[in-house]
């Protein structure tokens, strides 16, 4: 193993894996807040030089938190297909890149190296790709998953309509849902984050849509992004529950933050296969974003691309129906402009898809960021043309309740308009039957929210 | 400009009723205007056009011909979403479009605004500032948003009382106006509810550039049972005024955030805010007696 370089007659010294990484990533503002970011250009492009020769061996034998020290690092490891690891243990990072984006290479072939893949792999090989690296690489992967229906559909762009009001008032978010459903979005979930995180407004919260569900017959999930041990609770005492949803960190520190561990997902995860609506088998939904566990001071030095690739790693042992990053809500601490949210967009749908996951992206920004709507409208049209398995949905992108930005109902009819992408086929059907959609096309009723009138 | 619109939506509408296709109805509804003659463009009338912030996006239905329009205004007032506003194509509505990057841009300027220096003295409250020596560098440095220099912890020594039952801490966070439109009303209704509870506060705070973890200094400086910070959160669309609290037991450095109890969303369409402090006192109370926030505070 080999953590030194020279280029253009300078020399560079790393003193760990973990260093090399770091400063193998694009610019951030939260690796530079972390003190971890290359010194200049050229440091940077040298770390990746020297990154591009390490072996998938050598990533797996430096995991940047060690397995003694993080139950996230075991839970990984644990999980690593050992034939398959066996198979690709002597390839260099530059061999992954270049397989991964090879001519002969399809989508069975990058789905079975994948569970012989540690997140510091697919983080490496993140790396020392190029923005348009990233979208060829990740549209080259299907993966698909089953809670109701089915996500992940070649050919299909969803979206989960988040009708979030900023009292959880019942007759406000039916508003927003009704609205959603008549520009044929909800297809991936019906998902509220609720400002009341009590039991009883959960319950309220999940009834609601589900009675909704029920009477329009929609093919789709419901999902209240509550904390997971209120959705337990919830679960627990009989609440129409489809998906569990979590916020998760690429460590066990940064997971702590967020009130869980491995035992309270595990614990989750039972009750919703036992107790939970849905068809399933996938009834987990996880949301991620590079910096989380750099705000929880829980990032052990490591930079933020390897933690969120640890993310999906964590994600993958719960066999998840959704995975979101939320790219740009943040703040500029962690990704300071347009051009930052752009890459990281790029790199944790890339990340999530090689990982074996159903990747949607929460392509957003927050009023305090340098970025606006025409920048995530941008970053959309990159990650339609990646292959994303689904958006968000928001009337006109304007989240009145957590106060930031994101893709419209119109932005998700428009998207599959420019790439001809179709809804989920079941969710298709239905839009059909109600008039909302024809051959993939709005008709002139959609847009109308009164059509759910009975 | 309703009236030019609902015209167009109208034509819309008839072509796309005559089976054509619906990207052909789309893009052959606009109405061709008369060229604008080099004479005409000379006049200029002193007229200004109306605000386009004016208009109460709630009260204003752009679908031309909805199926249940009562249904539609009812769902309208009942959220301040961006809901019935109808669409050209995939697209929204010119007018529809503006006033969202209007929204947008008042947010925008609320971010960088700064809370008036005066403002601390009028409410008896003891003015700190954090380790950040200008907006940009709170923006990109929380760390530093989060610590007290020497010079500015004396004055909490000098000026606060130690060991109180609850700290009140005021803090800008991302909007300076969250602090000027709540803390008038707030401030006043949480205090009074907590004497008339016998519970003792200290003398209120106000920190300029802090972030939440600026509590945790205070609580280990100060030793209260509990802090309450109230920050400005980072504005939305037309809700630059959100105000969130963060309550700690026991706050303390190195403090995981699940152990801090949140109340967000203090604004006008939210929690209004005289509400939202006799919310929080009684909130307060029931934290006192059960010696715990967050993930332990069920």
């Amino acid at each position: 193993m080999k953590l030194k370089t020279r280029l253009m007659g300078q020399s560079f010294s790393f003193k760990s894996v973990k260093e090399v990484l770091a400063k193998a990533n694009e610019i951030k503002s939260g690796d530079i807040l972390a003190g971890i970011a290359a010194e200049n250009a050229a440091e940077r492009i040298a770390a990746k030089y020297v990154l591009s020769q390490l072996t998938l061996e050598d990533l797996r034998n430096n995991p940047v938190v060690p397995l003694e020290a993080d139950e996230v690092s075991r839970i990984i490891d644990n999980d690593v297909n050992e034939p398959v690891y066996r198979s690709i243990k002597n390839w260099s990072v530059a061999e992954l890149r270049q397989y991964i984006l090879g001519a002969n290479t399809v989508h069975d072939d990058l789905h079975r190296i994948s569970r012989g893949l540690t997140p510091e792999m697919v983080a490496a090989a993140a790396k020392l790709m190029s923005n348009l690296d990233l979208v060829v690489g990740a549209r080259k992967i299907r993966n698909i998953a089953h809670c109701n229906t089915t996500v992940g559909v070649p050919g299909c762009l969803a979206a989960r309509l988040q009708p979030n009001h900023p009292t959880d008032g019942v007759d406000g978010i039916l508003a927003s849902v009704r609205e959603g459903l008549a520009y044929g979005v909800g297809d991936a979930v019906i998902g509220l984050n609720p400002v009341d995180d009590t039991l009883p407004a959960v319950i309220r919260s999940l009834e609601t849509l589900y009675q909704f569900v029920q009477e329009w017959e929609i093919p789709t999930q419901i999902c209240v992004l509550a904390h997971i041990t209120t959705q337990l609770r919830a679960v627990q005492k009989g609440a129409p529950v489809d998906l569990l949803f979590q916020s998760i960190a690429g460590t066990e520190a940064g997971n702590k933050a967020f009130g869980i561990d491995s035992q309270i997902l595990d614990e989750a995860y039972a009750a919703g296969l036992k107790e939970g609506r849905a068809t399933g088998p996938n009834i987990m939904y996880f949301e991620t974003g590079q910096g989380s566990e750099l705000s929880a001071e829980a990032h052990h030095n490591a930079d933020q691309v390897t933690l969120e690739a640890r993310c999906y790693g964590l994600a993958r042992h719960y066999k998840p129906f959704l995975v979101n990053t939320v790219v740009g809500f943040i703040g500029p601490e962690y990704l300071y402009d347009t051009r930052q949210v752009t890459r990281a967009g790029l790199e944790d749908h890339f990340m999530g898809k090689l990982t074996g996951l159903p990747m949607g992206v929460d392509a957003c920004y927050t009023n305090h960021m340098k970025a606006d709507q025409n920048d995530i409208e941008n970053l959309a049209v990159l990650l339609t043309a990646a292959g994303c398995t689904y958006f968000m949905g928001i009337p006109m992108g304007d989240d009145v309740m957590l106060n930031y930005q994101t893709t419209s109902y119109h932005d998700i009819s428009a998207l599959r308009e420019v790439y001809d992408r179709r809804p989920l086929p079941e969710f298709e059907n239905w839009a059909e039957r109600m008039g909302i959609m024809r051959d993939g096309k709005l008709t002139p009723k959609a847009g109308d929210a009164t059509i759910f009138t009975k | 400009m309703g009236v030019d619109t609902n015209i167009r939506l109208i034509v819309e509408q008839v072509l796309a009723e005559m089976n054509q296709t619906a990207k052909g109805a789309v893009d052959g509804s606009v109405i061709p205007r008369q060229p604008v003659t080099s004479e005409e463009q000379a006049e200029f009338t002193d007229d200004y056009l109306d605000d386009l912030a004016g208009i109460d996006l709630q009260r204003y239905l752009q679908v031309p011909k909805p199926v249940n329009a009562e249904l539609y205004k009812d769902m309208k007032l009942a959220t301040p979403s961006r809901i019935g506003v109808w669409r050209t194509g995939v697209r929204p509505l010119t007018d529809t479009l503006l006033r969202f990057r209007a929204d947008h841009a008042m947010a925008q300027d609320s971010v960088l605004g700064e809370v008036p220096e005066k403002f601390a003295a009028q409410y008896n409250m003891v003015p700190v500032v954090t380790k950040c020596s200008s907006k940009d560098e709170y923006l990109t440095r929380p760390d530093l948003g989060r610590l007290l220099d020497a010079e500015n912890i004396e004055i909490l020594r000098k000026q606060c009382e130690k060991g109180v039952k609850v700290q009140v801490v005021v803090a800008d966070g991302l909007s300076s106006k969250a602090v000027e439109a709540n803390i008038p009303n707030l401030l006043p209704a949480m205090i009074q509810g907590l004497n008339s509870m016998g519970i003792a506060v200290g003398t209120t705070i106000f920190v300029k550039y802090a972030r939440v973890g600026i509590m945790d200094v205070i609580g280990e400086e100060l030793k209260p049972e509990v802090v309450i910070i109230l920050l400005g959160e980072r504005p939305g669309l037309g809700t630059g005024e959100s105000m969130s609290a963060y309550i700690g037991y026991n706050a303390r450095r190195g403090m995981l955030e699940s152990e801090r109890t949140v109340v967000s969303n203090i604004h006008k369409g939210g929690l209004p805010s005289a509400e939202a402090g006799a919310h929080l006192a009684d909130l307060l109370k029931r934290i006192l007696d059960a010696k715990a926030t967050g993930v332990n505070f069920k």
